[in-house]
């Protein structure tokens, strides 16, 4: 067995059922391995569109997600996908082929210092220069990815290694004296965040993507204690957003119930969140009547970095919430909940209809056929904000999109990966006109693999959210910003690939539109052409805090519509 | 406020680098770093001197356990040694200054390690104070090359700094 047999079959061992990935000269003796593999390959059209459907996979799935790629281009081609995995904190293993290693050094052909360059957008990565280490390599990537706070990890094969006999044994131990992460949390943090609780008059509950796996639990709790409940961008689904208890996301295009609830705050319980300045804005006039602050979080390194904490709580938020589960009490909030009830029936998510299509009622007419059962992705900009805002998600791990790196592009290959992670489900990709086409290579894929994903390109002839800040911050400036003097007939490119395009421009017709692409089996495309001028609120600008909050568009009250 | 670290990392391929990288793109605001084998096979001790105040202390130390190949970060805060070695190249235009050279090293017990017509280089042990003072006194005599080692720190007693036993996940 040479070492390219011996990386798929601890693969295989580690229980890998897909891999994603382009062929390339260096990871050519590992392709030729993978041809007698049970491992099943997705072949990509750009590394990129890999490493994001692994992630998609990884996201739907709690499972980790593999990509594959070649030296050099190959693997440089996969740097956005990693940084975004790790700021989602998403486990990955990427595995790429490096020239051999007597060439390492010499500036041969497709050699770049993957390892170098991969190693800050990484939780861990290496360089496997052994034959022999190639099970414990394999076994402690998977480790390191999928366990405490997970993320990427990327091993990089020499040609050589690949290709060199194996005569290691598979039965390897783990043995990585410098990662212990902490899953249970301390008992007397735990038992002083439940007595901040119960002295609390306006408490909230937020969850972050670190609560995704702990959805059961983070429910149980609230439903127990009564507490008003603020998913992040990243926590969508955690708990049910269709629930009485559930105050919308915070932050920059959150519900004004949600920033106004964390405003006024006493005490804030937050669990497996990072405080990303799109939650918080201004970081000093973050929260100001919270006096105690109890975050759960698996990274250390993440408590007290933003926000001051008095109850810091390293630990797993699946036991931690389990264990607060426990001792919790129903929590008396009749006049916290009225104030509540006040904002959130005042000012709920909502647009002003126009006489043209618009993209908050495209998105709510998916939700409602639907009834929600679907796992959603998007790309970055206003489309992204609208599904979130519009598209109410009852379950964990059925809402997939950037939150730490806002990549554009990455709606398709997620909603791939998606698919292949959960065949039973129907998966809508919610895209921008703007971030579709930055990965819509992997329509061939998609073609391909005849996966249930209905693309709905909101298609507003621009990069809409540049645009937005355009508007309102750089006084109607629309530096490069336009994009429908050339755009594609989308419906067409989808057709090109054989894959059934419909555009969509008359209101009249969405309801029957929704119908007509959700009744077509496998891969459809909708364009619906909405218009350019829609922006999204409520708005904190860059940098105000929760009372900055522009909660109308200020064009429209100007025009006095 | 100046904070000496001591972290005991995996003497593996690359290591300097990442931990040397995270300070970077963190942002942090590092004095010097020093580096070298232990007496136990596979582990390396670095040292840092870092300015910042308590917030940013924190965040290096936890940043810097994230990477897995560091295994353990102390804050010399309670009693510790510190030690820099320097080498000193001082210029010399006469026999005048050369004596007053060698009774100012005499003073920080410096030892002179080469002697030539023009130049002396002198060699000192010292925290990092000390080091920085005789630099600065033999400055008006013209310093023609200063080689510092970055401080390096360890506990005083029986606290050491050393892989954590075992536990279960």
């Amino acid at each position: 067995m040479n070492g390219a047999k011996a990386i798929l079959k601890a693969l295989e061992m580690q229980g890998v059922e897909i891999i994603f990935g382009h062929p390339g000269g260096t990871i050519m003796p590992t392709y030729d391995a993978l041809y007698d593999s049970p491992i099943r390959h997705v072949l990509v059209r750009h590394e990129q569109g890999g490493i994001h459907a692994a992630t998609g996979y990884a996201r739907a799935s709690g499972r980790v997600g593999v990509v594959m790629a070649t030296s050099g281009p190959g693997a440089l081609n996969l740097v956005t996908g990693l940084q975004d995995a790790l700021m989602d904190s998403t486990p990955v293993v990427a595995i790429t082929g490096n020239v051999p290693q007597h060439l390492i050094g010499t500036d041969a052909f497709q050699e770049a210092d993957v390892v170098g360059i991969t190693q800050p957008v990484t939780k861990h990565n290496m360089q496997v220069r052994n034959v022999n280490d190639i099970p414990r390599a394999i076994a402690e990537a998977f480790y390191i990815a999928s366990t405490g706070r997970p993320g990427p990890v990327l091993l990089d094969f020499p040609k050589d290694v690949q290709l060199a006999e194996f005569t290691g044994s598979f039965d390897v131990e783990i043995d990585l004296p410098g990662y212990k992460p902490t899953y249970k949390g301390h008992p007397r943090q735990i038992e002083r965040a439940l007595e901040a609780l119960n002295r609390a008059e306006r408490p909230v509950l937020m969850i972050g993507g670190g609560a995704q796996h702990a959805s059961a639990e983070v429910t149980e709790l609230a439903l127990k204690t009564g507490l008003p409940v603020i998913p992040t961008l990243m926590g969508l689904g955690a708990f049910p957003g269709t629930h009485p208890q559930c105050l919308g996301m915070p932050g920059m295009h959150g519900s004004v119930a949600a920033n106004r609830a964390i405003q006024y705050a006493d005490t804030i319980l937050a669990i497996g969140l990072r405080f990303d300045d799109r939650v918080t804005g201004k970081i000093s006039r973050f929260a100001p009547n919270a006096h105690t602050v109890i975050h759960v979080d698996i990274d250390p390194a993440e408590i007290g970095k933003l926000v001051k904490t008095s109850i810091p709580v390293v630990g797993d938020a699946k036991w931690v919430a389990a264990e607060l589960v426990k001792g919790a009490k129903r929590l008396n909030l009749g006049k916290w909940w009225a104030q509540l009830e006040e904002w959130k029936t005042k000012y709920p998510f909502t647009w002003k209809p126009k006489p043209y299509l618009q993209s908050q009622e495209v998105i709510q007419a998916f939700w409602e056929a639907t009834g929600g059962r679907a796992v959603v992705t998007a790309g970055v900009g206003q489309h992204q904000m609208f599904t979130a805002q519009f598209f109410k998600f009852d379950r964990p791990r059925t809402w997939i999109n950037s939150g730490g790196l806002g990549t554009m592009g990455v709606g398709l290959p997620f909603a791939i990966g998606a698919a292949l992670a959960r065949p039973d489900e129907l998966v809508i990709d919610f895209d921008g006109d703007g971030s579709f086409q930055m990965t819509l290579q992997e329509l061939a894929t998609l073609k391909k693999l005849n996966l249930n994903v209905k693309i709905v390109i909101l298609n507003n002839g621009f990069l809409g959210m540049v645009r937005q800040w355009q508007d309102l911050f750089h006084a109607r400036r629309y530096s490069e910003v336009y994009l429908a003097d050339s755009n594609p007939d989308f419906a067409k490119l989808a057709e090109a690939y054989g894959i059934p395009g419909f555009t969509l421009t008359d209101k009249g017709r969405l309801q029957e539109t929704v119908k007509e692409v959700l009744a077509q089996p496998g891969p459809v495309l909708l364009e619906a052409r909405v218009h350019h001028e829609e922006g999204v609120f409520p708005m904190i600008p860059s940098g105000g805090a929760a009372e900055d909050m522009i909660i109308e568009n200020p064009r429209e009250a100007v025009a006095g519509d | 406020m100046r904070h000496l670290v001591s972290v005991l990392v995996q003497d593996h391929p690359g290591v300097l680098q990442r931990v040397a990288g995270l300070i970077a793109r963190r942002g942090f605001n590092i004095e010097s770093l020093a580096v070298g084998r232990t007496h136990q096979e596979g582990l390396s001790r670095i040292s840092l001197v870092v300015s910042g105040d308590d917030a940013v202390l924190e965040q290096v130390e936890k940043q810097l356990n994230r990477l897995i190949e560091v295994i353990k970060v102390t804050d010399h805060a309670e009693p510790h040694v510190e030690r820099e070695l320097a080498l000193v190249k001082v210029s010399i235009a006469g026999m005048e200054e050369r004596m007053e050279v060698k009774d100012i090293a005499e003073a920080f017990r410096a030892r002179i390690v080469d002697v030539a017509k023009r130049s002396i280089i002198f060699e000192l042990t010292g925290d990092s104070t000390k080091v920085n003072n005789f630099i600065e006194a033999m400055r008006p005599y013209g310093l023609l090359e200063v080689m510092r080692t970055g401080a390096v720190g360890m506990s005083r007693g029986e606290q050491v700094l050393k892989v954590r036993e075992k536990k279960a996940v």
